[in-house]
């Protein structure tokens, strides 16, 4: 008996608590609403899953504990019943994968009209980079760094020099343009992760990495780093803000570029050399 | 097998082994420390996993107060709050769940319920245990290093394992971790490799693969897996260990470590992730393989009903086994490897979702119409189908690749596994304990203080592990020692205490565990001979507990499977696996 009213009991609570408990996620800033759906629908499948076997079971050990006299029934098995559970649980399965498969094509196919922009991760900031006029970021390797060159631009290439070097600062986006963030660390994994996005990935030494999205709302985000990297990373912690075009534009206009950097200077005069050295993002 | 159960006396094969001895002990060494008899090695790994366990307890309890109370215990510091985590999370995954269910369970159970003297390689056996135990020490020790154990978290992703910016990454913790890592590789290799050959070899007459109980099959499965899925971990330790000690650099590419040009060049910090993973999800199933093993025999014997659709639960578990060697990639969907593996790593980790949903469903379909003895390892079982389909389910949302993304490295990552991978298990492992107590000891477990043990560690998990998914939906990190932040509610850091609060409640009632063990060891009441009336051979020994040997003069001879309960027309609710008495009418049972 108690047990079995425990066992509703767990189902309730599980059921009240997703339904009026104040944690939820957060307001959602980028284009990447399908995610939350896609989230939702498994949220109804498991959680109706959920109820309905906790309460058969419950039923059951109700309906059939021990009294005295009581005889199991005797059935080894049942083909019937075991082929029906096998393609009703399949069926829920692939409610859930296909719209899953479906949004991660979406997320993995960057639109053409993306915005390149770069983040930079190490013990425990983060950096970022735009790129100038050209439209074009400039290549770079960890072998660059120094205390000039922090992000370790190619100084002889000359898509570099009006790369946007924002070293320790706050990221800028401009709302409804789609960005594609090129991901880079130069010591360990990171991730940058900002709740509201949705989107993340890791950052990864010696390669880059990336995801897309388009801001949708204007608004101050934390940036956080989700993949341990050392014991700064609790504390890892940015902004980006998203503005408005002209707010943008402002900013942008207030930024140092890589050219304006005393490692940046030797562009000026190789500027017209071909990118040399380092791995082209 | 039909024919044997439709006439035993042409369908049991003869001997093709003679029945030797197991090696008899000589003198105090060889009795009490280097034992050659599965059954106290099956005790030595037990005692020396909740050994270590409680260490891992305590380390929860220093994780939890540091994240209910932020700022409150100035001991707890970032540094020492990564080495809380990392040790606590390998402990319990390695060192407490692999070895107390392979080298705890499959040593005890294994030669008694196929009817063997002992494992077949008895000197291995022993050996297994005692690099395992150095394995242990070699651990423990890195609390006690310079610059204390590793802080890497238990992945020990590269390259910050084995930087300067993670505890113990240039001194002593890491080094440490990896070589105890191969060390109990090194021993559990020796163990595994005994277990397969003992199910394979060893079984006695008529103990056909089909009739063997289904906690063997989930440890013999689980045992197979480890021996394909530990040399990619061993390995990985091998080459970290190298990276960090010679220079070399498997994992490392060329990087800059706070200003610093290092010398490292060309190796792949993802090589490392796969390699892990390609270990680290089998192992979710080497720990869940007998503990699916062990509830439907306890589920069974409890409700006096065959477990229900036993070809289909063995075909599960081997289809299960097979395919956890093609989704490890789950693990890295945010890793930054290629896109495409989304695909197909979510297509793989959903499909196995379909055999585990019926094993989950075969486990009720035994409870519908039996007889529901509400004994403690019964509800140890219920618990566990609470628990193990709770934490099932939410794998469902970590598996399908773009439902991870915003999931992943949150706390709802760490709720999800909690749920599915500890206290499921754990819930068996206690479940199999008051279960197999009796046959252990001879004496019964305090069934009053087993239900508070129960009610406390059940809802107390619950309470711990169900909310914590929504604090991970909030979009507070998992690794972090204090999660303000500014999307987070305050409302965040009331339900942190709270989970905080029920976690040392919960650690606290596995005391009363401890307690119970002990206290009906020398008090318990006397057990007798099968006092669940269990229809499977380990407690068909003659002496209760079963003696070195096992089984007296002669081996049993088997002509049954190991659930004929409540079998319509038979004298009792029961009929023993060597019992060569009435016979079912069905015509598929083995």
């Amino acid at each position: 008996m108690i047990v079995a009213a425990c066992l509703v009991l767990i189902v309730l609570f599980s059921v009240a608590f997703h339904l009026v408990s104040p944690w939820w996620w957060t307001p959602i800033a980028s284009n990447w609403g399908y995610i939350d759906t896609t989230l939702v629908i498994t949220f109804w499948i498991t959680g109706a899953v959920f109820t309905a076997v906790v309460l058969f079971m419950a039923w059951c050990v109700f309906r059939y504990r021990h009294k005295p006299g009581r005889v199991a029934h005797y059935e080894p098995e049942s083909k019937r019943l075991e082929i029906w559970l096998t393609a009703l649980t399949a069926l829920g399965v692939a409610a859930m994968l296909a719209p899953g498969l479906v949004v991660w094509n979406r997320f993995i196919t960057v639109p053409d009209d993306a915005t390149e922009i770069e983040v930079v991760a190490q013990q425990w900031f983060w950096s970022y980079r735009l790129p100038g006029a050209d439209g074009q970021l400039g290549s770079s390797d960890v072998t660059w760094i120094s205390a000039d060159n922090p992000l370790g631009l190619n100084p002889h290439d000359r898509f570099g020099a009006d790369d946007v070097v924002i070293d320790g600062g706050d990221l800028h986006l401009p709302i409804g343009k789609p960005v594609k963030v090129l991901l880079r660390s130069v010591d360990v994994l990171h991730d940058f992760y900002v709740p509201e996005f949705r989107a993340k990935m890791d950052m990864v030494p010696g390669m880059v990495t990336y995801f897309w999205f388009t801001p949708t709302r204007t608004g101050e985000f934390e940036v956080l780093c989700a993949e341990l990297c050392g014991t700064g990373h609790g504390y890892m912690r940015g902004y980006v803000l998203i503005d408005e075009e002209a707010e943008y534009e402002a900013w942008l206009g207030e930024q140092l570029t890589f050219a304006g950097l005393p490692a940046g200077k030797e562009v000026q005069v190789a500027n017209t050399a071909e990118p040399i050295g380092g791995s082209d993002p | 097998m039909s024919s044997v159960s439709e006439d035993p006396d042409t369908g049991i094969p003869p001997a093709e082994v003679p029945d030797l001895p197991p090696p008899h002990a000589h003198g105090f060494w060889s009795r009490w420390v280097f034992s050659q008899d599965a059954k106290y090695i099956a005790l030595q790994y037990s005692g020396t996993a909740i050994a270590i366990g409680l260490v891992a307890l305590v380390l929860s309890w220093l994780i939890r107060m540091q994240l209910g109370f932020p700022g409150v215990f100035d001991f707890i510091s970032a540094e020492a709050y990564y080495q809380f985590i990392t040790m606590h999370g390998m402990i319990m995954v390695v060192y407490l769940l692999t070895a107390i269910f392979l080298g705890g369970f499959g040593n005890y159970l294994i030669p008694l319920m196929v009817g063997a003297r002992d494992m077949v390689f008895p000197f291995v056996n022993m050996l297994s245990f005692w690099v395992y135990f150095l394995a242990v020490v070699v651990l423990a020790a890195s609390f006690f290093a310079p610059g204390g154990p590793t802080g890497a978290g238990w992945t020990l992703y590269p390259p910050q394992a084995i930087l300067s910016g993670t505890p113990g990454g240039t001194q002593w913790g890491i080094v440490l971790m990896l070589v105890s890592l191969i060390l109990f590789i090194i021993g559990f290799t020796m163990g595994g490799l005994n277990y397969a050959v003992t199910v394979l070899q060893a079984r006695t007459r008529g103990m056909t693969l089909m009739r063997m109980p289904l906690t063997i099959w989930g440890i013999f499965t689980a045992t197979v897996m480890a021996l394909l899925a530990f040399p990619a971990l061993f390995v990985a330790s091998v080459m970290m260990l190298f990276d960090r000690l010679l220079g070399t650099s498997f994992f490392m590419p060329a990087l800059v470590e706070m200003g610093e040009q290092l010398s490292y060049g060309g190796g792949s910090p993802i090589v490392f992730q796969h390699l892990f993973w390609f270990f680290g999800h089998p192992e979710v199933y080497i720990v869940a393989l007998p503990a699916f093993g062990i509830v439907s025999d306890l589920i069974a014997v409890h409700a006096r009903k065959n477990i229900f659709g036993y070809r289909m639960m063995v075909w599960a578990i081997v289809i299960i086994g097979a395919l956890s060697f093609i989704v490890w990639a789950h693990h890295m969907y945010v890793s930054g490897m290629h896109p495409y593996f989304g695909f197909f790593f979510a297509t793989t980790t959903l499909i196995i979702a379909v055999p585990t949903a019926l094993k989950v469903y075969n486990w009720i379909l035994t409870l519908w119409r039996g007889d529901i003895h509400l004994t403690l390892p019964m509800l140890f079982a219920l618990g566990f189908i609470v628990t193990f389909l709770n934490g099932g389910l939410t794998g469902l949302f970590l598996g399908n690749v773009v439902v991870d993304v915003p999931l992943s490295d949150t706390m709802f990552v760490v709720a999800h596994f909690h749920m599915v991978m500890g206290v499921a298990p754990i819930m068996v492992i206690y479940g199999a304990i008051y279960h197999w107590f009796p046959l252990i000891s001879g004496r019964m477990l305090s069934h009053r203080l087993g239900l508070i043990h129960f009610w406390v560690t059940f809802i107390g998990a619950y309470a711990i592990f169900f909310p914590m998914h929504y604090v991970g939906l909030v979009g507070v990190p998992r690794r972090y020692p204090d999660i303000s932040a500014s999307f987070v509610p305050d409302s965040v850091a009331t339900l942190n205490a709270f989970i905080t609060v029920a976690a040392l409640t919960v650690g606290a009632a596995q005391m009363l565990f401890l307690f119970n063990v002990a206290w009906s060891l020398a008090r318990g009441r006397k057990a007798g001979h099968n006092p669940w009336r269990a229809a499977s051979l380990e407690w068909q020994t003659p002496e209760v507990p079963p003696r070195h040997g096992n089984w007296g003069d002669e081996l049993p001879v088997v002509y049954r499977w190991a659930y004929d309960y409540s079998v319509p027309g038979a004298p009792r609710d029961y009929i023993a696996q060597d019992d060569p008495g009435h016979r079912a009418s069905w015509s598929h049972v083995p």
